[in-house]
């Protein structure tokens, strides 16, 4: 079968099987064309970074006024508003493909399910990381605080794995939801909360000065959450479509 | 349906119900032993005086609804996984009635730990991680109850209900974990770990019978409500085919 797509680049022949190689391929393959319709769309990621900026210097309004230290609510302001601008970016992730009318073209694809939700994954922690190179700066000019140190970039690194690894089944769980784009926050940010505080208090940890040794379990607690949500979200997601 | 299967199922309600009447029954009576052994019974704590000592009395109950709560969300999960693995609508309807009779009894262990931590720690609420965990549960549980009225199509309902469940669920470790690292005053009765815990006692034999009392009465008030709900919950669900059947 010779198919080829409207720029006259050949159609990537996908079966189902084949090996790991083949799997990552697939999953690849999902990743570049949401990549390549954001480029063409420039729907999510503008509308992330606009709304991170955005929250950031109202964040820098509200507490510049009352209080004396920016470091003490840095960590504070960097993940509430990265997890409210990943709301926004995981809300289109399936929401988009269902508004589109593309969702049961996607699922037609000749790959396992899961390579689905790993290619939607990975195009979500690209977006969000992309988003946080822009805050982290934006941070540093407003509040004066510099995060861009290793250890905060790893926690933002692992907690936006968490993050999106469970915001993409979510965001899949909603697509077809009633009221689906205040739905996903209300399912997402209570589940976050582990992701959330150690996040918070890793930041915190590094700003202070502490040693490595005191704030090391916040790490070993992201890598327990990715880890675990992770294997169950992929576990799940081949059952999202069965129904109705 | 065949007069035969009517006069089966009869005789099956008719034993549904002489169940449901015992337990309601045996809750109702544990209940009232709970109270007296509470009030009464149980020996003050030594180490504590006045208001404090008084305040402590509301342990059992606060206590017993934690057991509860408990109880009600690996039931939860249970429905959840089971449902995953057969499609038996019947663990979804358990799934449902766990979460919402463990919403109300963890309601219940929050706002009487609230009660309890003004005496005992001088504030109604503070961020200490069994606080914060149980309260972060009772909100991911009431996002499921919103979540399932988001859903038209009944099967989609149960399969998204029951893996946001299972998620629900395997976070509540993590979140009490993280939550445990920041600063904590909350007695560790137990194992005694955290005795400079504000409040704390030492427990006696009279407190550890009335404590049994609370497990027990807290057991059968969630088996009798969730029983309650999730038969009400078949009846909505044979009614609902009921009328589909009837308008198409």
């Amino acid at each position: 079968m010779s198919a080829y797509l409207s720029d006259g680049e050949p159609l990537p022949v996908m079966q189902t099987g084949g090996g790991p190689k083949r799997y990552l391929a697939k999953v690849w393959a999902i990743t570049r064309k949401e990549l390549q319709s954001e480029w063409r769309a420039k729907e999510v990621l503008g509308t992330m970074t606009v709304f991170a900026v955005l929250a950031i210097i109202i964040f820098g309004m509200a507490f510049d006024l009352r209080v004396p230290q920016p470091e003490m609510v840095a960590p504070g302001v960097l993940w509430v508003v990265t997890l409210f601008a990943g709301v926004m970016g995981l809300n289109r992730t399936f929401g988009a493909e269902a508004d589109r009318g593309s969702l049961p073209a996607l699922l037609l694809a000749p790959m396992d399910r899961s390579a689905i939700y790993f290619g939607k994954l990975l195009a979500s922690l690209f977006f969000m990381l992309a988003t946080e190179v822009i805050m982290l700066p934006i941070l540093l000019v407003i509040f004066d605080v510099n995060l861009m140190r290793p250890w905060i970039l790893a926690a933002l690194i692992l907690g936006t794995i968490g993050y999106v690894s469970v915001g993409s089944l979510f965001g899949a769980l909603t697509a077809s939801a009633r009221a689906r784009e205040t739905m996903l926050p209300i399912l997402l940010l209570p589940l976050m909360v582990p992701v959330f505080m150690a996040g918070v208090a890793l930041t915190g940890g590094v700003l202070d000065g502490r040693s490595f040794s005191d704030f090391r379990h916040w790490l070993g607690i992201l890598t327990a959450y990715d880890l675990i949500f992770v294997t169950i979200a992929f576990l799940v997601f081949d059952l999202i479509w069965q129904e109705g | 349906m065949s007069t035969q299967t009517l006069s089966a199922s009869k005789t099956s309600v008719r034993g549904w119900e002489m169940l449901q009447t015992a337990l309601n029954i045996a809750t109702a009576l544990a209940m009232a032993a709970l109270m007296w052994a509470a009030l009464l019974y149980a020996r003050p704590a030594l180490n504590l005086a006045g208001d404090e000592q008084l305040a402590q009395r509301i342990f059992y109950l606060h206590m017993g609804c934690n057991i509860g709560a408990l109880v009600a969300f690996l039931m939860s999960v249970t429905g959840s996984i089971v449902y995953l693995l057969t499609r038996d609508m019947d663990w979804d309807r358990v799934t449902q009635a766990s979460i919402e009779t463990g919403i109300i009894i963890g309601l219940g262990t929050v706002t009487t730990g609230a009660i309890w931590a003004k005496p005992a720690w001088n504030t109604f609420w503070t961020w200490d991680p069994r606080l914060t965990a149980s309260t972060i549960t009772v909100l991911i549980y009431i996002a499921y109850l919103l979540f399932r009225n988001g859903i038209d199509n009944r099967r989609t309902q149960a399969l998204f209900g029951s893996i946001y469940a299972l998620f629900a669920f395997l976070s509540i470790p993590l979140t009490y974990y993280s939550a445990r690292w920041f600063r904590s005053i909350h007695p560790v009765v137990f194992d005694g770990e955290n005795m400079e815990g504000q409040g704390g006692f030492n427990i006696g034999a009279t407190m550890t019978q009335t404590l049994w009392i609370a497990v027990v009465a807290f057991c059968l008030l969630f088996s009798a409500l969730m029983i309650m709900r999730w038969r009400q919950l078949r009846h909505e669900d044979a009614l609902e085919e009921l009328r589909e059947e009837f308008y198409s």
